[in-house]
């Protein structure tokens, strides 16, 4: 008998911290594969958010960096500029990167940074235990928005990707979704492509990635996928915004 | 003959390897784990080793063999 | 060889000769001259990147980014700008982070103006950024002084792995004086241990400044406060000026201090022993040479552009064995010499 699948080498062998169902251990995995499969342990850079995976340096058997809510892209850009030969991956929830980030990512996205950014949408704040974000849908119920999140004093969702796809710099946009296998499977597509862009000296990648906190939905994790199919995948189309090399860019 | 290790320990009990599992080889066990949580277990079945499992589990439970 | 150069500009050339080419910036007068001259030099420069930021909240978090690789990074604001980077400042201390932020006060609160003031003392020694930490802080009085400090700052926040902020006002950001520099200065620290450069060959190294357990955050910061008392000990500095015999002690800093000097030799002229204390490191102050003079002088008077902040310093080093007063001006005014002999005066 052979072993056709273990635990990825850029991931240490610490337990991760996140609840039952979440979908940050799910995309933390597909990073380390992705790192392993393309061999750029050795030149990472994992910037860890403010949010439920500010703890996300546990695990990567990287360089890392914990950043200020918001500013990691604008860190990214630091290191990116200081050692352009390394591979930065800023890591991101929602409240980080919608909300106290929002210029942080739109600049770093303008000037076409050559990083990654993996952007986890999860439509809720997790760490600080289930507020409204930007990306809560309309209705939703949050621990800020207990009536359901109504447009007239909290606005609609913010459409990260869609947005990042109105500027011309960044070279690859796409929102995956964790739901089901097919998703699954073009999630990790989707960072392996978005890392090898990178360094290849591309430019501006980014990948939106739906992901359940069951937790903070107040559902079991299946309840979550469910509800993901129902609520969330609707309001946030998945699909490629922007997938273009270098070279075919018109100045 | 393809199966799958899971690693009863560090399971949450989340059940997504159940849910996509194509061969319904995995099922929720009946004893709790140190953490509290009652592990998925392999029941023994026809596995294909497709590795679907692996994709979902969140706390990269399952080795897979062939 | 002298060159005559605007305060903004010589700090920026020194920056560059002690290894400093990577800046991160945004406009805001007066200092706007540093990330001009840092846009026409570091482009030119192999390794050197300039960027204008979205925000100094973005900028100070650049530089974050780019001293955890290891090399010497930079920014530069005023007051207001200054204001918005006091949370990455508070995580390079946290993170253990060395690099220099410029700081060219001007007039507030709120907008304020675009004159010079010395409002923002405790801004920058008093920990405007949250939690336990300290920041070194330097005050240059001249243009030379600019480039001296600058380069002061870089070794500084190398040697303690620290923020170090270089702070003037609006004045010696804006006035011409002939300067000198050198073609380079040192960078001998060798932060290889620490920095992120890729784990090739090594086990990866982590930049955070997270201790969950309280035994482990306090324990990480009386490390830090040990950095500190070493700091005092050894990186204070300061300037006296005829104060061997003086009554009467000014203490000022930064482009007041050039008043000072002036009223205490009219003073002198008038047959007042007056002398004068020019802090040069504003954290760690310098409290010895206050106390010892406290045992001769008669009375101190603190002399800043402000309505008095670092006078409280001055009164802390005095510990009350002599009466501390102050003269300031605000909202760009600076005092003349005849004002602050008649300060001085009016005390007699």
């Amino acid at each position: 008998m052979q072993k056709v699948f273990e635990r990825p080498k850029s991931l240490n062998d610490r337990p991760f911290h996140y609840c039952p169902g979440c979908g940050h251990g799910i995309v933390h995995r597909m990073i380390a594969e992705a790192i392993d499969e393309l061999g750029l342990q050795d030149r990472t850079v994992f910037i860890s958010p403010v949010g439920c995976s500010v703890f996300a340096y546990w695990y990567f058997e990287t360089d890392n960096v914990q950043a200020a809510h918001g500013r990691a892209p604008a860190v990214g850009t630091g290191i990116k500029r200081a050692n352009p030969d390394s591979i930065v991956i800023s890591y991101q929830g929602d409240g980080d990167l919608a909300s106290s980030g929002t210029a942080e990512i739109i600049h770093a996205a303008a000037r076409g940074e050559n990083f990654t950014v993996i952007f986890i949408n999860n439509a809720i704040y997790g760490m600080t235990g289930g507020q409204m974000a930007p990306t809560t849908l309309v209705g939703q119920a949050t621990s800020t928005s207990p009536y359901g999140r109504d447009p007239k004093f909290a606005g609609y969702p913010i459409h990260v990707s869609e947005m990042l796809a109105t500027l011309k710099a960044p070279r690859y946009i796409e929102r995956t979704s964790l739901n089901n296998v097919a998703n699954l499977t073009r999630t990790k597509r989707a960072i392996k492509k978005a890392l090898d862009m990178q360094n290849k000296g591309e430019g501006f990648t980014f990948v939106e990635v739906l992901a359940p906190c069951p937790t903070n939905w107040g559902l079991d994790p299946n309840e979550s996928i469910d509800w993901m199919e129902s609520n969330l995948i609707p309001e946030y189309p998945l699909g490629v915004y922007r997938d273009v090399k270098t070279a075919e860019v018109k100045s | 003959m393809p199966m799958i290790a899971i690693n009863e320990d560090r399971c949450k009990g989340c059940s997504l390897c159940v849910r996509v599992c194509p061969t319904h080889v995995i099922e929720m066990g009946k004893n709790l784990n140190a953490k509290g949580f009652y592990p998925a277990v392999y029941t023994g079945g026809k596995c294909t080793a497709c590795k679907v499992c692996t994709l979902i589990c969140p706390d990269i439970c399952i080795e897979v063999f062939k | 060889m002298k060159v005559l150069m605007k305060g903004n500009e010589a700090l920026s050339e020194a920056a560059i000769r002690a290894g400093a080419t990577l800046y991160f910036g945004y406009p805001i007068t007066p200092q706007n001259e540093v990330g001009e001259y840092m846009s026409r030099r570091l482009p030119t420069i192999p390794g050197g990147a300039y960027i204008q930021a979205e925000t100094e909240v973005a900028s100070i978090n650049m530089v974050y980014g780019a001293v955890s690789t290891g090399r010497r990074a930079m920014t530069s604001s005023s007051s207001p700008g200054i204001s918005l980077m006091m949370e990455g400042i508070s995580y390079l201390a946290g993170a253990e982070l060395p690099a220099v932020v410029v700081s060219i006060m001007r007039g507030g609160p709120g907008l304020g103006n675009i004159n010079p003031e010395q409002a923002d003392y405790f801004q920058a020694t008093k920990g405007g950024g949250h939690g336990s930490y300290r920041m070194i802080v330097l005050a240059p009085a001249s243009v030379q002084e600019m480039t001296d400090l600058t380069v002061l700052a870089f070794d500084l926040a190398d040697k303690y792995r620290n923020p170090v902020m270089v702070i003037a006002d609006g004045n010696l950001g804006q006035m011409m004086e002939p300067v000198e520099l050198k073609d380079s200065y040192p960078n001998n620290y060798d932060h290889s241990a620490w920095a992120l450069t890729g784990a090739k060959g090594r086990k990866g190294h982590t930049i955070t400044s997270i201790y969950l357990d309280a035994d482990e955050m306090e324990d990480y910061i009386h490390k830090l406060y040990r950095k500190y008392g070493e700091i005092e000990r050894v990186e204070t500095r300061h300037e006296e000026f005829l104060t061997q015999d003086a009554d009467v002690v000014i203490v000022a800093y930064g482009i007041v201090s050039r008043v000072v000097r002036s009223a205490v030799e009219l003073l002198r002229a008038e047959g007042i022993k007056a002398g004068m204390v020019r802090p040069i490191t504003l954290w760690p102050y310098p409290k010895a040479v206050l106390r010892k003079l406290a045992e001769t002088a008669t009375f101190f008077l603190a002399c800043e552009m402000s309505m008095g902040q670092m006078v409280e310093d001055v009164q802390l080093s005095v510990e009350g064995r002599r009466p501390v007063y102050f003269y300031g001006r605000s909202g760009g005014n600076v005092p003349t010499p005849a004002e602050v002999v008649a300060a001085v005066r009016q005390r007699m």
